[in-house]
């Protein structure tokens, strides 16, 4: 009969959150949620953020973030209620039978240690066994988990590493001590697509071949699919569904779970080739004070109200070109024309016209709005300096905006803060609109969003384009973001586009081997695709 | 070069040429000041003759960028001049007074550095709760203090109420190390109550401050104790803020004391200096300043060595 780790029954969290400008709140983050984990399996935690699963995780070892407090039910971890245990009880079991993987390892090692001294530590503080033994196995964890010198790996800095790297090493650090279940906190949100399959197979391994339990919490359900032995799917702090992988993959049965299985759908087609707005020709640039070329020689262009898709992983020279269209980074060779006439390298030689026409919309939206500005500032800023609007006839035109990103009357006087991240993302999005910009450069929009709000924001994007004939030169790592907005697509590796043509014939064999790697990384949403990728990548890699 | 030598070697290099930018505006300090060295030793009713012999013979005729070079030349070889208003060797004079002032700051520092910091932590494992408030009320009433009223403070309940003191803190040359020790020992005690609350302040705000970071949260994940999170996890962290106000106490308890020396009738430099100050002694005060700036410069450049060794992406890059 097999044996129940953990089970957590009727589980109910707390928390007072502060909004600004208003009394203090009360929230329930988690209510009524029961689920249980028997010893070896594996339990997906899936939802958007904001759906309580991080809470939820951390409530296996009773720990509440911030002033998150676990308020009702039981958490029974191998048989004793930990929800109410004293602090010192908490801290015997904490790193020795519960282990937690952070979303971040680089935030996460401490960075004036040495790795071998922070995954030894829990193991050496709970008696669990002699240093010796400790390095030992720490050593056979790093060679497990595939990292480079096992021998020696432990004696570098966290610094010295690269991030996939730092989330295997966590990976072992929260597996030394023997635990009963480890939590995995998103570990691969982080990482760049090629680098995640890795990561995923190496965690993969690790969990079946130490028998570990485990919680997997992430947002993508297509991640979860290939490591959970059940899921259960939340949103706003309840359970929407609860059931074994198969089911919730492949016949799910709520509404919201369909939505979240389906969610990369949008079919967007191509546009036809037609005179560009946009040529970039032979672009080299570097940062001042290195030698080293970021870009390299690269040549792309685009029609008017079209969509150029950059894709690459991080470090491959995306965001570097984006600063050279904009003028943020002047490029050591090459030339920009931009509607028919030649840009200045430099963004002191540009016109006002010039930088009208070129907008930007960014990552972080968050950080991309003065916090102490309300929406209505923030939109009307441009109308102003470009316009010279005022008065009613500028907040009509606000308002105007703010019914073509969807969000109609009443968030004028809201400031930031009181946005969620898609709203906030739409704020920017009317932002640069309120410019009448004929190109939009897009640096990762959707990256920080939850998959079902980034769909939205790519339906908006494709309906103002439609509208306003707005081109965007749309950057991302997410192929299937591409898949659903691009016309055109350039694949970047170090510097250089290594494939670039329209759409259909990027996306269609035969492929050269990075562009290769780099479809096939992306987790597909079913059962067994990365058992399935790995074993066509051994075969191909015993071919040659 | 390994990149940390090299910043080192950068650090001292800029701290010597920012004590030769000191030693010109002091030189030119006390040049710009009216009269000359000899108006100020033969006083108002000097006869003309008299000043300009004494000019002659002190040299002070010569173009001032000379007598600047020959008095450095004299400060890198160890000569100092001498006083104007006793003649004697200023080296010399210093020599044992600085050795006082350094003893002081020294027995003051190897108590509220250790203190402070540990305090410090102490205060920020118990954030916002008693203990915390208790020693920030303590160190902060004794910072508000004004020196000299710690300092009869001090006195009255040390050699009046509980007389174990003495009040004058006397330290001859020939004394023995407890002897002296037993004679410093009001002036360090007020001295520890002075600097105690800025380091220990700065301690518990840059653990706090380290205390947000995403490890910190793995080290409570792992079970660790409270203080063992704070001392091995959050400390090491946390060093460069905390030993940048260190050592601007430090160069206070060497440079700025004078007020505590006078009340103990301490016979160190700070004393030294203020005496020959209003006896417009220029050759004592242009060395004395000279060597409170290398005092300041020297440990600036020790609290930016440190900061440098502190941190692991310096001392094992990539």
């Amino acid at each position: 009969m097999p044996e129940t780790l953990l089970d957590i029954r009727n589980l109910r969290i707390e928390a007072t959150s502060y909004p600004p400008g208003e009394p203090p709140r009360h929230v329930v983050l988690v209510d009524d949620v029961s689920v249980s984990v028997e010893k070896g399996k594996v339990l997906g935690l899936i939802g958007e953020s904001g759906a309580g699963k991080s809470t939820i995780g951390l409530s296996a070892m009773s720990y509440g973030r911030g002033g998150v407090r676990l308020t009702g039910g039981h958490i029974l971890l191998n048989g004793r209620d930990i929800r109410t245990a004293p602090p010192g009880a908490l801290r015997k079991l904490r790193g020795k039978e519960v282990t937690y993987v952070a979303q971040s390892a680089a935030a996460a090692f401490n960075p004036a240690r040495r790795l071998m001294e922070q995954v030894i530590e829990t193991s050496l503080s709970h008696g669990v066994m002699t240093k010796p033994e400790a390095e030992a196995r720490a050593v056979s964890l790093f060679r497990q988990l595939g990292l480079p010198n096992p021998e020696t790996f432990g004696t570098r800095f966290p610094h010295q590493v690269s991030g996939g790297q730092l989330q295997r090493a966590m990976t072992a650090m929260a597996l030394c001590p023997k635990p009963d279940l480890v939590i995995f906190d998103e570990p691969t949100t982080a990482l760049d697509v090629t680098t995640q399959i890795d990561v995923l197979a190496a965690i993969k391994r690790a969990i079946h071949e130490t028998g570990v339990a485990a919680l997997y919490i992430t947002h993508d359900l297509a991640v979860v699919a290939q490591v959970a032995d059940d899921i259960l799917v939340l949103r706003h702090g309840k359970k929407v569904e609860y059931g074994t992988t198969d089911q919730i993959i492949n016949a799910p049965h709520e509404d919201y779970t369909r939505a979240l299985v389906s969610v990369r759908s949008i079919d967007h087609a191509e546009k036809p080739e037609a005179p560009p707005l946009l040529q970039v020709q032979n672009v080299t640039a570097r940062y001042r004070g290195t030698n080293f070329d970021v870009l390299k020689n690269v040549s792309v262009d685009l029609a008017p109200g079209q969509t150029l898709a950059v894709v690459g992983e991080s470090g491959s020279g995306k965001s570097t070109l984006a600063r050279a269209i904009t003028g943020l980074l002047p490029p050591a060779q090459g030339r920009i024309s931009f509607a028919g006439r030649s840009l200045s390298a430099d963004l002191a030689g540009r016109s006002k016209d010039d930088l009208r026409e070129l907008q930007m919309i960014y990552q972080m939206a968050d950080v991309a709005m003065n916090p102490r500005q309300t929406v209505g500032t923030i939109i009307g800023r441009p109308l102003e300096f470009y316009f010279g609007l005022k008065g009613e006839a500028k907040r009509k035109r606000i308002q105007e905006l703010l019914d073509q990103i969807e969000m109609g009357k009443g968030y004028e006087n809201r400031y930031p803060a009181e946005l969620s991240g898609g709203q906030k993302q739409r704020v920017c999005i009317a932002r640069a609109l309120a410019a009448k910009p004929k190109l939009i450069i897009c640096d990762e929009v959707t990256s920080a969003l939850d998959p079902l709000v980034a769909d939205g924001i790519l339906k908006l994007l494709l309906n103002l384009q439609a509208q306003e004939g707005v081109a965007y030169l749309f950057i991302t790592h997410d192929l299937a973001t591409v898949r659903a907005i691009a016309d055109r697509i350039a694949v970047m590796f170090k510097g250089q586009v290594v494939r670039y043509g329209q759409k259909s014939d990027v996306l269609a064999p035969p492929f050269d081997d990075y562009t290769d790697l780099l479809l096939s990384s992306v987790p597909e949403m079913r059962l067994g695709w990365l058992e399935e990728v790995l074993a066509h990548r051994k075969m191909e890699s015993a071919g040659n | 070069m390994h990149p940390v030598l090299k910043l080192v070697a950068q650090r001292i290099a800029l701290g010597l040429l920012l004590l030769l930018a000191v030693s010109v505006v002091i030189f030119a300090g006390t040049e710009a000041l009216p009269g000359d060295v000899a108006s100020a030793i033969l006083g108002q009713s000097a006869t003309p003759e008299a000043l300009a012999n004494l000019r002659e013979k002190l040299g002070l005729n010569e173009p001032a960028l000379y007598r600047y070079f020959s008095w450095l030349g004299g400060v890198l070889t160890g000569d100092l001049g001498t006083a104007l208003t006793n003649g004697q060797d200023i080296a010399q004079a210093i020599g044992q007074r600085l050795g006082n002032t350094i003893f002081l700051a020294a027995c003051a520092a190897v108590i509220s550095v250790p203190l402070a910091i540990l305090l410090g932590l102490i205060a920020a494992r118990y954030n916002g709760k008693w203990p915390d408030k208790l020693i920030s009320g303590i160190t902060l009433s004794t910072i508000s203090l004004p020196e000299f009223v710690a300092a009869y403070f001090v006195i009255y309940l040390l050699t009046q109420v509980i007389p174990i003191f003495n009040p004058v803190a006397m330290v001859f040359p020939g004394m023995g190390f407890w002897e002296k020790l037993h004679a410093v020992a009001l002036p360090v005690i007020v001295l520890v109550l002075v600097v105690l609350a800025h380091m220990m302040r700065m301690t518990r705000a840059a653990i706090l401050n380290v205390m947000q970071s995403a490890y910190i949260e793995t080290a409570e994940l792992k079970g660790l104790s409270p203080m063992q999170v704070i001392w091995k996890h959050a400390f090491p962290n946390a060093i460069a803020p905390i030993v940048s106000v260190v050592v601007l106490n430090l160069a206070y308890l060497v440079v700025g004391v004078v007020v505590v020396e006078v009340v103990f009738s301490y016979n160190a430099l700070g004393q030294y200096l203020v005496d020959h100050v209003s006896k417009r002694d220029l050759p004592v005060v242009q060395a004395v300043g000279l060597i409170f700036a290398a005092v300041y410069i020297a440990l600036n450049i020790l609290a930016d060595v440190i900061s440098i060794v502190a941190n692991p992406r310096l001392r094992h890059p990539r």
